[in-house]
């Protein structure tokens, strides 16, 4: 993680953005602190997508996209805060959809309404061939809440002239 | 009362139909603008929960087409869309109020009783 803003790395205040409104997200909806620890830049050998994933397509002011991904585990205990006594599949996958949209949403409080964000794309399983833009840096924030690991994955450019090259069609073809 | 709660998060329209219970209320819901425009118009809601980031129709979009077939309808925009921007132009629309996600259920109880009172 740099300090200083280049063009292809995310600036160290944007990732604090994320961060906080992790934390926001957590406490306000289960009124346990998540601990999220230091961001690191994804490697190809870094294993971070899990049981239940979500994606949501960024544009304007910043391009690339938001992941989080979290275990079936972490899914099955987060929806009881939701009032939710039903266990499936497409309520862990819709639930963790909404996870990323309102961490994406939150974030529009200090990037602006420039920063556009789509539905959440959702899909099962641990995939390793899931693609993320090779021209951005993915920045993973680990979350522990409740003993569970997720992982909030940032693809984020603010350079308007070079678009990381990302096709969110690309998600599609995997999403169950 | 009859209420109509639009969103594309079926956890979300659970938990805000969960917290307004069922009692004397009847209650449907929606998952985007379009289907919420065709359940307008058979159910005819005194009140609206809508989402803005949806499928096929946001939700502000959603919020002037309802309210050109009823202006008496109330409407709460509920959305994760932080930008102080978004609340105001979701008033601008008509909407009655904003309630940013994620939120407690205590905030939405304080918030669904406001528009039943209004």
């Amino acid at each position: 993680m740099t300090s200083t803003h280049e063009p292809h790395t995310m600036p160290e205040d944007d990732l604090k953005v994320f961060v906080k409104g992790t934390e926001y997200f957590f406490l306000q909806v289960t009124s346990t602190r998540a601990d999220v620890s230091t961001p690191f830049i994804r490697e190809a050998t870094d294993h971070v997508i899990d049981d239940f994933s979500a994606v949501i397509g960024i544009s304007g002011s910043q391009r690339g996209c938001v992941y989080y991904s979290a275990p079936r585990e972490m899914i099955r205990e987060l929806v009881t805060h939701y009032g939710e006594t039903e266990a499936s599949d497409d309520l862990y996958a819709d639930c963790v959809g909404e996870i990323a949209n309102t961490i994406s949403g939150n974030a529009r409080e200090y990037l602006g309404p420039g920063f556009m964000i789509s539905v959440p794309v959702v899909f099962r399983g641990r995939a390793d061939d899931v693609r993320f833009p090779h021209d951005a840096p993915a920045f993973v924030i680990p979350i522990t809440w409740n003993g569970h690991r997720s992982s909030l994955i940032l693809c984020l450019k603010r350079d308007e002239k070079e678009m990381p090259t990302f096709d969110p069609e690309m998600l599609k073809e995997i999403a169950l | 009362m009859r209420l109509l709660i639009v969103d594309d998060s079926n956890i979300i329209r659970r938990s805000i139909q969960r917290e307004i219970g069922e009692g004397n209320h009847e209650i449907r819901m929606a998952c985007d603008g379009v289907e919420a425009l065709k359940v307008f118009e058979d159910f005819k809601p005194d009140i609206v929960t809508m989402d803005i980031t949806m499928p096929n129709m946001d939700g502000l979009s959603c919020v002037e087409h309802i309210l050109q077939k009823n202006a008496q309808t109330r409407i709460l925009v509920i959305s994760a869309l932080a930008d102080k921007g978004t609340a105001v132009e979701a008033v601008k629309r008509g909407a009655q109020g904003f309630l940013l996600k994620p939120f407690t259920s205590e905030t939405l109880a304080t918030e669904i009783t406001e528009l039943f009172v209004d």
